[in-house]
């Protein structure tokens, strides 16, 4: 055997030893036992300790609160969505009270006019709409109703009305251009308010030859289409 | 054959899972052939261990955009219930605002993910779409920062969701930039990745994450993917559904509907 063998024997064992060693002081102990993580980092993770109590808690000690949650338009929201994070009051209730949201701060997170909301929401615009007073000093923060409703279909069609509202139509009432069956307010989907259906409803005005309101010829204006294929008329361009 | 155990394996094996989880089927279908096993004795066994099963659940989260509205409570609630830094920049999740302009033009705004609110619209009349989007880590069944994790500190759970071991990782940022949707962060006290758990620490206890639970128009739906029955599986069969970057493979389990291509 040539010398140099043994020695680089040796040298192999002391590599391979040392390996070993430091994998058996450096991997962690549950390590690998799942997939290629600690497998107790897992249960460390579950053990962080929760904030948000979650409705169910909320429901054992304030039953007529959520009873009277439960018919509003406000139905779908948990409690802690306003009155902030409650674990700490449900495990000591004496100890801590969850924040009771008053003002006009926390309502306007949701209901400020925002163009970006989604069709429908109803949004107020907080510097017009009752300036100063507190929003439940009308509204019912647990069963909001709107108050009186001030013309009939902005009560469902807010984000309609608002738009109408800036725009060159706004001098028109609903009923103008829709005739909305009494039905239509009970049950809004099955019984639907009429359209207009030809381009001659819409040249009334605009091919009528009345004074400050544009003009077209209904002859050769995009003929073939209907008008509000191209112009939406909540809200109509002021080209 | 859909609510057999699923077999683990590394997230990119779906179809071995598949195989495996077949092979596990027939392995118990053949004694109940043969009437070697009761059928009430296997139904009894996991009712009777009543402890939490990670491999049973495979979980995700449906956001449909149609009914966001901007508020940010869900930021919020996540920031308070996983000690998030308050400062601007950390997020879990967050609200973008998407304004699409009549010649095509996409303008993105997170002003701190959305908790100040968002500021007017400029120049409204140029504005041909626009809307809310939440975001957050999309668990991804396929998930690129696990895959370049040098040391095994990020991981996805048996029940499908991407944690971060804060005792092991070494805060080296290769997962935050690996992450398409930029859902990752070094914590600034930490110096560790943070990231959205799903709030892993609730569903073990049978609650909802923070930000599904205070959501107030449910535009966040919460459940399994698959197996029982559960809001998000009734959401996932009744909506058209969207993933984001699809194109990328790293099939995320967050879903959305009504969502605009725009929108990545």
């Amino acid at each position: 055997m040539p010398q140099q063998v043994p020695r680089l024997v040796v040298v192999f064992a002391v590599a391979i030893i040392a390996l070993l060693l430091a994998r058996w002081y450096l991997v962690p102990e549950t390590f690998g036992e799942i997939g290629h993580y600690r497998a107790s980092a897992v249960d460390s993770i579950a053990a962080r300790p929760v904030k948000y109590a979650g409705q169910r808690e909320c429901a054992v000690c304030h039953a007529d609160v959520v009873e009277a949650k439960s018919g509003g338009n406000h139905r779908g929201l948990s409690c802690e969505g306003c009155h902030g994070p409650a674990a700490m009051h449900v495990n000591a209730p004496m100890d801590t009270t969850p924040v009771v949201p008053r003002g006009r701060d926390l309502c306007v997170l949701c209901h400020a006019y925002n163009p970006s909301r989604p069709t429908g929401f109803p949004q107020i615009d907080p510097v017009a709409h009752n300036p100063r007073m507190a929003c439940n000093g009308c509204h019912a923060p647990h069963a909001p109703e709107p108050p009186v409703t001030p013309r009939e279909c902005s009560a469902c069609h807010g984000q309609i009305a608002t738009q109408l509202s800036l725009s060159h139509h706004a001098g028109l009432e609903c009923s103008t251009c829709h005739e909305a069956p009494a039905a239509h307010r009970e049950n809004p989907r099955a019984v639907r308010p009429t359209k207009p259906t030809a381009r001659a409803f819409c040249g009334a005005c605009h091919a009528g030859g009345l004074p400050d309101i544009p003009q077209i010829d209904l002859g050769t204006h995009n003929a073939g289409y209907l008008c509000w294929q191209c112009h939406y008329p909540h809200n109509p361009e002021a080209r | 054959m859909a609510e057999m155990t699923r077999e683990d394996g590394p997230p990119s094996a779906s179809g071995r899972r598949a195989f495996l989880g077949d092979l596990a089927a027939a392995c118990v279908g053949t004694p109940l052939l043969l009437g070697a096993v009761k059928l009430t004795d296997l139904l009894a066994a996991p009712a009777a261990q009543g402890a939490y099963d990670a491999a049973e659940h495979w979980y995700g989260m449906g956001v449909d955009v149609e009914r966001c509205i901007g508020c940010a409570r869900c930021v919020v609630a996540c920031k308070t219930e996983n000690d998030v830094p308050e400062e601007p920049h950390f997020f879990n999740t967050w609200i973008e605002r998407y304004v699409i302009r009549n010649d095509g033009e996409v303008e993105v705004q997170s002003p701190n993910g959305g908790i100040d609110g968002f500021a007017p619209l400029e120049d409204p009349g140029t504005v041909r779409r626009t809307f809310f989007v939440p975001k957050l880590c999309n668990h991804c069944e396929n998930p690129p920062c696990v895959q370049v994790c040098p040391v095994g500190a990020t991981f996805i759970t048996e029940d499908g969701v991407i944690l971060v071991d804060e005792g092991y990782c070494i805060g080296c940022r290769y997962c935050v930039q690996a992450c398409p949707y930029g859902a990752r962060y070094i914590h600034p006290e930490k110096h560790v990745a943070g990231k959205c758990t799903f709030c892993y620490h609730r569903l073990r206890g049978g609650q909802l994450p923070a930000c599904v639970e205070v959501c107030p128009t449910g535009a966040r739906i919460f459940g399994e993917v698959e197996g029982r029955p559960t809001p998000l599986s009734r959401f996932m069969r009744f909506n058209d559904l969207q993933i984001l970057k699809p194109n990328l493979n790293t099939k995320p389990k967050v879903y959305y509907s009504n969502l605009d291509y725009e929108v990545s």
